[in-house]
């Protein structure tokens, strides 16, 4: 294990990574597996799921019995350490008060970054989600397809380990025979979703999520990830011998100690350090990327969180993967001669184009789920099934009013209780208390069922970030302003979703205390609050219009590369973070490509 | 809606996205004696998370004797000992209201002149109706009281805002109840084991909901 200090770091590497999350952990892995060195920059401790994760806690182990609160929005077990939508001594700034123009910056500050904590639901985007433009004249195009990504989602799904279904729908991709782990079994509430669902012609299928329902194969998926390297072959084979497969206990945003589910920390980083290749710096404020006399970027000035000092790591190669609004941080607060308004921003793009996930719910009680024998439901620590975007040709008809789809994520069973259990009956029992009220509460106990919508966002000028003129954080770092504004294309996507829930629900016998909205603003979630954060250095085939080319790598800056969502051009319903993961291994792949023949 | 779901996390998460970077603001009440949140510190950013929490560990408690004996009665009086569990009160419901109501978050903050306002009331209420403590009445003389105020939307105008109070309490009466090994038994959670399978549900409730 290579932990370091600004002390004990080497004074050179082959490449340095700013962050460990999705897009560090699998740039510092693929690398660090094919014998590059590197150092990984990380802005807050160290972290380790092994011990630190609160497996088996009840919620009344803890304050509040785990409610959530300012410093843990997601309640108190959440894997996020350091930080949340608001992170102690980093603030950042919105340009107007009105809170449906602001962008709220979710940065936790520990090893691992949000994988420690996210929700596992790791679906391709398909072909139509690289071509966005092509289909509906509306967005950009991406400068790559999806067969490029393809071969990259493959091997991200042997790695790390996802399970799911094939089911042949239209831009859902299928993977290649063999890959996904078996899906687990429906609960009760989702197979009456599916029951219902299909009589309205809506798919419900098994949803993809990065837990091990089954050890990982260790005998054959190391030669096929790294095929020619003996060494990275059995550096992988035992590691994948020391992940358990999820034992159906502990919900997954508290992490995993046994490794069943994927984080940066239980994945890429412990075969990546056993390498000897990956030094890590933990507790160290990315401040500027060093740029050489050569216009080549040099490495990384930070400060040490612990001291407060300064210190430089060098690298022959800097990739940021620092989530993608804080790497466009860096780079517009690295400013020189050469580059006056940010490095790697000859085209004034940077900062530009960053998108969320349109999110919009609504829930209902099912009395057919009332009263049910009591079962295990834990399951894997997420939902089972979801309905993905089932709409594209009447769409594509002009038939539905807004432009882009969104997937449908199901929420019900019986949970672990915690502070809001039982809460808010009175709609449905008019006020009981006392006995009657126990024999309620165990009657409602499992019974609703509510549906997050998860729709595309299309880039649009309203939606950018930019240095704050006159704000620094704690080490005297300038920080990021926000402007934020939803269109049309997503509040009318919301109605859509509104009105979708309430038929499946109203389909199920559910009751709705709360009645679908009719305006999509109304019930839009705020910028930033789904956590996909993407875009801001969108990659292109033009050095005018698009900061990065195919690979990640700036146009302005050879050596420099952005493994994180910074340089997605869209950003599809499907959750992100396969597809950083797809990227960064590929764009980490090209960068090794590129040494070997010198070009780096 | 229930706040059983997981989801719902979410739902309560996205509401400190709009307080970010804002100051708490605790509710003034003007009048209402200890309305206002001691200066305390939450448990901050990184708490340490296999520790067990009890009531008082992190920030001064509020109730005073009196308050503490109306509240465990109310608990108990909304969850009574039954055959299945026993009451609120014997689980010491009240102190993590007390808890609650004591933290220094926005929700809390919130909640805290409802809920001293309300104890008070209750306490007023019962001496003008009975002539006695709430916590000193039979249980029938306590129900007298309480029925006035078991739903917000069919009270009348005078118990209105008592009866929201009511409301707030039963939730956090059932929060902290169902939390505790015994309410968790009550209510039917059987999981946070581990097992070598997920079987899903069980067969015979697939073919009685016509679900196979």
């Amino acid at each position: 294990m290579a932990f370091v200090t600004p002390a004990t770091a080497k004074s050179q590497y082959d490449v340095i990574v700013v962050g460990s999350g999705a897009a560090g952990g699998q740039t510092a892995y693929t690398l660090a597996m094919e014998g590059v060195s590197v150092l990984m920059i990380e802005a807050g401790r160290s972290y380790d799921p092994r011990t630190e994760t609160p497996m088996f806690q009840w919620n009344r182990q803890a304050p509040l019995r785990g409610a959530s609160t300012p410093d843990k929005p997601f309640g108190f077990y959440d894997a996020s350490v350091g930080g949340a939508w608001t992170t102690p001594d980093e603030p950042y700034t919105n340009a107007s008060d009105d809170p449906t123009k602001q962008f709220g910056w979710w940065r936790p500050r520990m090893l691992g970054g949000r994988t420690n904590h996210w929700s596992r639901v790791a679906l391709r985007n398909g072909p139509y989600d690289f071509k966005p433009h092509r289909r509906s004249g509306l967005g950009f195009d991406w400068p790559i397809g999806y067969e490029d990504v393809a071969p990259y989602y493959d091997k991200v799904e042997m790695l790390v380990g996802i399970h799911g279904s094939n089911e042949g729908l239209e831009n859902t991709p299928d993977s290649p025979e063999g890959i996904l782990l078996p899906p687990p079994k429906p609960r009760i509430g989702e197979l009456l979703v599916r029951r219902e669902a299909r009589k309205l012609g809506i798919p419900v299928i098994p949803i993809h999520r990065a837990v091990l329902t089954r050890l990982l194969d260790h005998r054959t998926i190391p030669a096929k990830l790294h095929p020619g390297n003996p060494r990275a072959q059995r550096i992988l084979a035992q590691d994948m011998q020391n992940r358990a497969a999820c034992f159906w206990a502990t919900h997954c945003s508290r992490g995993c100690s046994i490794r069943a589910n994927y984080q940066s920390t239980t994945v890429h980083l412990p075969p990546a350090l056993e390498t000897g290749n990956l030094d890590i710096l933990p507790n160290a404020m990315a401040r500027e990327v060093i740029l050489g006399p050569d216009r080549k970027a040099a490495g990384i000035v930070f400060v040490d969180k612990t001291t407060g000092r300064e210190g430089r790591a060098l690298g022959r190669t800097v990739v940021l993967a620092a989530g993608a609004c804080e790497s466009v941080r860096l780079l517009l607060n690295s400013k020189s001669a050469a580059f006056p308004q940010g490095l790697a921003n000859s085209s004034g793009l940077v900062g530009r184009y960053i998108m969320d996930t349109v999110g919009s719910a609504l829930g209902g009680q099912i009395p057919l789920l009332e009263n049910l024998p009591p079962h295990n439901e834990d399951g894997a620590g997420g939902p089972h099934v979801y309905v993905p975007w089932w709409l594209y040709k009447e769409q594509l008809a002009g038939k539905l009013g807004f432009p882009r789809g969104y997937h449908i994520e199901i929420d019900s069973g019986r949970q672990m209780p915690k502070a809001g259990t039982s809460s808010h009956l009175d709609f449905f029992t008019k006020g009981s208390y006392g006995r009657a009220f126990k024999e309620d509460a165990r009657r409602y106990y499992g019974s609703f069922v509510s549906f997050d919508g998860r729709g595309e966002m299309i880039p649009n000028e309203k939606s950018f970030c930019e240095i704050d003129p006159a704000v620094k954080d704690k080490w005297g770092i300038p920080v990021l302003r926000f402007h934020w504004e939803w269109s049309e294309h997503e509040t009318r996507q919301v109605a859509h979703m509104q009105r979708t829930f309430a038929d499946l629900l109203l389909a199920m016998g559910g009751k709705l205390p709360r009645q679908p909205e009719t305006d999509g603003g109304k019930a839009i979630s705020r910028g930033g609050s789904i956590i996909h954060e993407v875009g801001g250095a969108i990659m292109g085939s033009d050095p005018r219009t698009s900061v990065t080319n195919r690979w990640g790598q700036t146009w302005d800056v050879k050596n420099l590369f952005m493994a994180d969502a910074a340089p997605f051009c869209s950003n599809a319903d499907k959750n992100p973070t396969l597809t950083i993961m797809a990227l960064a291994w590929r764009a980490a792949d090209y960068m090794i490509d590129q040494m070997r023949k010198g070009d780096l | 809606m229930s706040g059983e779901s997981d989801r719902m996390d979410r739902r309560a998460a996205l509401k400190w996205m709009l307080t970010a970077a804002a100051a708490i603001a605790v509710p003034r009440v003007p009048g209402a004696p200890g309305a206002k949140t001691p200066a305390a510190k939450g448990y901050g950013f990184d708490p340490d998370l296999s520790k067990d929490y009890a009531p008082g560990d992190l920030w001064p408690l509020t109730f005073a004797d009196g308050q503490r004996r109306t509240a465990a009665a109310l608990c108990d009086l909304i969850i009574p000992a039954d055959e299945h569990s026993p009451g609120a009160a014997s689980l010491h419901v009240h102190d993590f209201i007390d808890e609650w109501i004591s933290a220094p978050y926005p929700d809390c903050a919130k909640d805290r002149p409802v809920i001293l306002e309300g104890l008070a009331w209750l306490e007023a209420e019962s001496a003008r109706r009975f002539g006695s403590g709430f916590a000193q009445l039979d249980v029938p003389r306590q129900r007298e009281i309480c029925d006035d105020l078991r739903y917000e939307p069919e009270a009348k105008p005078a118990f209105r805002q008592p009866a929201r109070f009511f409301a707030r309490f039963r939730d956090l009466t059932a929060g902290g109840f169902y939390t505790t090994e015994e309410g968790t038994r009550d209510l039917g959670y059987v999981g946070n084991a581990p097992s070598g399978t997920f079987d899903g549900p069980p067969p015979d409730l697939i073919r009685k909901l016509g679900l196979d």
